[in-house]
C-alpha cells in the first residue's frame, strides 16, 4: 500500500515533469509553425521593409507592381524566380538569424527579414 | 546631379517636331558645356542636332534631313530600344502594334539605316515566344541586321543563358561585342549581369579588361559608338539609373576625340555631354516611364490612349565621315 502511493507520487512527479518540459516547446512549435506573415512590392519597395517573425514562419512575397520583380537573398539561402504582377513567392524561416534580400532585377530593391 | 538638370527631352520639346531651325549653340564656353543651355538648345532645334569636335569641346550645328545623301563613307543607322514583348498592362494593352509602328516609322526614314541597334528589354519575361514575335516583327525592317544587347528583362531566371543562346553567337561573356563599320567601332556592353544588392549596373571586371584589349589598338581618330542597355551615366541613382563600374569603361575611352553612348532602359529621351562623350538614352517601344523623381517609382506611365504613341519612339543616328560627327533625332511613334 505504502509502496504504491509512492510508485503513484513518483509517476505522477514524472508525467508532471514530462508535461513541464515538453509542452512548452509543444505550444511553441505549434505558434512557429502555423505563423505566416506578407510582404508586399509596391512602387519598387518590400512593405515592411524590415519584417520580424518567430522561428518556423512562413512568409509570402507578392508583386503588386506593373513590373516584375524577384525575390532573393543576399547569402543564396532563398531565390524566388521571377514574378510577374499578382505573382507570389513564399519561404519558410527554420533558423533564427538575419536575412538581407534584394530584387535581382532592381537591385536597389533592399528588404531584410529578422527571424527570432 | 538633380532632376531638373537633365530635364527629359519629352518635357521640354513638343515631339515630332522637324522643322529645320537654324541655331548654332552659344553657351559654350572655353572650359567646357554648359549643359542647362545646352538642353534649352535641344528645346529649341527640336529634331537632332551634329556634333562635331573642335578643340575637344562639342559644338552643335542643325541637323538637316538629307544630310547624308551621296557622300562616301557616311551612313545612318537606328536605334530601337525596350520592347517588353509580353507587356500587356494598361500603360499600353498592345506593344506589338508599337513595335510594328516603330518599324514602320524606320521604313519610311529619308535615309535608310544600314543596320538597327536594339538596346535591350527586348521581352518583358525572357520567354521564348516573346523574342520570337520581336524577331518576327522586325524581319519587316528594311535593315536586316539588328546588334542586340540584352535588358535585365532579357536575363531573367536563367542569368541570359537563353538569351545568349539567341542572340550571343558572336559575343563574349554574357553577350558583349564589338565591331566595325564604315570606319565606326561599335561596342555593345552588357550591364545587366550579376546586380549586386543595392547597386546600379554592372559591367564586371571580366568584361571591363576585354574592353580595355578591344579599344587598345585602335588610332585616337576613330569614332567609337558604345551602347548598353541601362544608362552608363549617373542618370538618377535613387531609381538605378547608372551604372556603378562605368567609370572605369569611359576612362578606357578618354583617348579617343569622339565618342558616342546609346542607352536605353529609362523609356526617355535624356542628352549629356562630357568632354569628348556623348550620352543619349532612347524611347521605349512599348511605354513611357516618368522622368527622374517625379512619381513614387519608374514604373510603366499610363498616358491617356492618344497620347502613347508620342511618348514612344526611335532614335535614328546619322553618321558623316567628314567631320566625324553623329547626329541623332529622335522620332515618335506618333
Amino acid at each position: 500500500m505504502k509502496k504504491t502511493a509512492i510508485e503513484g507520487f513518483a509517476t505522477c512527479l514524472i508525467v508532471v515533469g514530462i508535461l513541464l518540459a515538453t509542452s512548452p516547446s509543444l505550444q511553441a512549435t505549434n505558434e512557429a509553425s502555423s505563423a505566416v506573415a506578407e510582404v508586399k512590392i509596391d512602387n519598387f519597395s518590400f512593405g515592411p521593409q524590415t519584417l520580424t517573425v518567430p522561428v518556423g514562419a512562413t512568409v509570402t512575397w507578392t508583386n503588386r507592381d506593373d513590373i516584375p520583380h524577384t525575390v532573393v537573398s543576399s547569402d543564396d539561402a532563398f531565390k524566388s524566380k521571377v514574378r510577374d504582377t499578382d505573382e507570389t513567392f513564399s519561404y519558410t524561416f527554420t533558423k533564427p538569424g538575419t536575412y538581407n534580400y534584394f530584387c535581382s532585377i532592381h537591385p536597389k530593391m533592399t528588404g531584410k527579414v529578422v527571424v527570432q | 546631379m538633380t532632376p531638373e538638370r537633365y530635364k527629359s527631352k519629352e518635357e521640354t520639346m513638343p515631339p515630332q517636331k522637324h522643322d529645320l531651325i537654324n541655331q548654332e549653340m552659344q553657351d559654350l564656353n572655353n572650359d567646357g558645356i554648359d549643359r542647362r543651355g545646352f538642353l534649352k538648345c535641344m528645346a529649341w532645334a527640336g529634331t537632332g542636332l551634329i556634333w562635331t569636335m573642335s578643340g575637344g569641346v562639342p559644338v552643335s550645328q542643325v541637323f538637316g534631313k538629307n544630310l547624308n545623301s551621296g557622300k562616301p563613307g557616311n551612313f545612318s543607322f537606328a536605334q530601337i530600344s525596350d520592347s517588353h514583348m509580353g507587356f500587356n498592362k494598361p500603360a499600353n494593352p498592345d506593344v506589338v502594334a508599337t513595335l510594328q509602328a516603330a518599324v514602320d516609322k524606320i521604313n519610311g526614314l529619308a535615309t535608310a539605316p544600314e543596320f538597327l541597334l536594339h538596346t535591350g528589354d527586348i521581352s518583358h519575361l525572357s520567354k521564348p515566344d516573346q523574342f520570337d514575335t520581336v524577331d518576327q516583327v522586325l524581319k519587316g525592317a528594311s535593315a536586316k541586321d539588328v546588334f542586340f544587347v540584352p535588358g535585365e528583362h532579357d536575363v531573367l531566371d536563367d542569368n541570359g543563358a537563353s538569351y545568349l543562346a539567341r542572340y550571343g553567337k558572336n559575343a563574349q561573356g554574357a553577350g558583349w561585342y564589338s565591331f566595325d563599320h564604315k570606319g565606326v567601332h561599335f561596342i555593345g556592353l552588357v550591364n545587366v549581369i550579376n546586380l549586386k544588392s543595392g547597386g546600379l549596373g554592372s559591367l564586371g571586371a571580366e568584361q571591363l579588361e576585354w574592353m580595355h584589349r578591344d579599344v587598345t589598338h585602335l588610332k585616337h581618330s576613330t569614332p567609337i559608338v558604345v551602347f548598353a542597355h541601362i544608362p552608363l551615366w549617373s542618370v538618377y541613382p535613387e531609381w538605378g539609373w547608372g551604372t556603378d563600374d562605368s567609370e572605369q569603361a569611359l576612362g578606357y575611352l578618354k583617348k579617343f576625340g569622339s565618342v558616342t553612348v546609346l542607352n536605353g532602359h529609362i523609356h526617355q529621351t535624356m542628352q549629356k555631354v562630357e568632354g569628348n562623350v556623348t550620352f543619349h538614352t532612347a524611347m521605349s517601344t512599348a511605354f513611357p516611364q516618368p522622368a527622374p523623381g517625379q512619381a513614387a517609382s519608374p514604373g510603366p506611365m499610363k498616358v491617356p490612349a492618344e497620347r502613347l504613341r508620342s511618348v514612344l519612339g526611335v532614335a535614328d543616328l546619322n553618321y558623316l565621315r567628314h567631320p566625324h560627327s553623329l547626329a541623332i533625332v529622335d522620332s515618335s511613334l506618333a
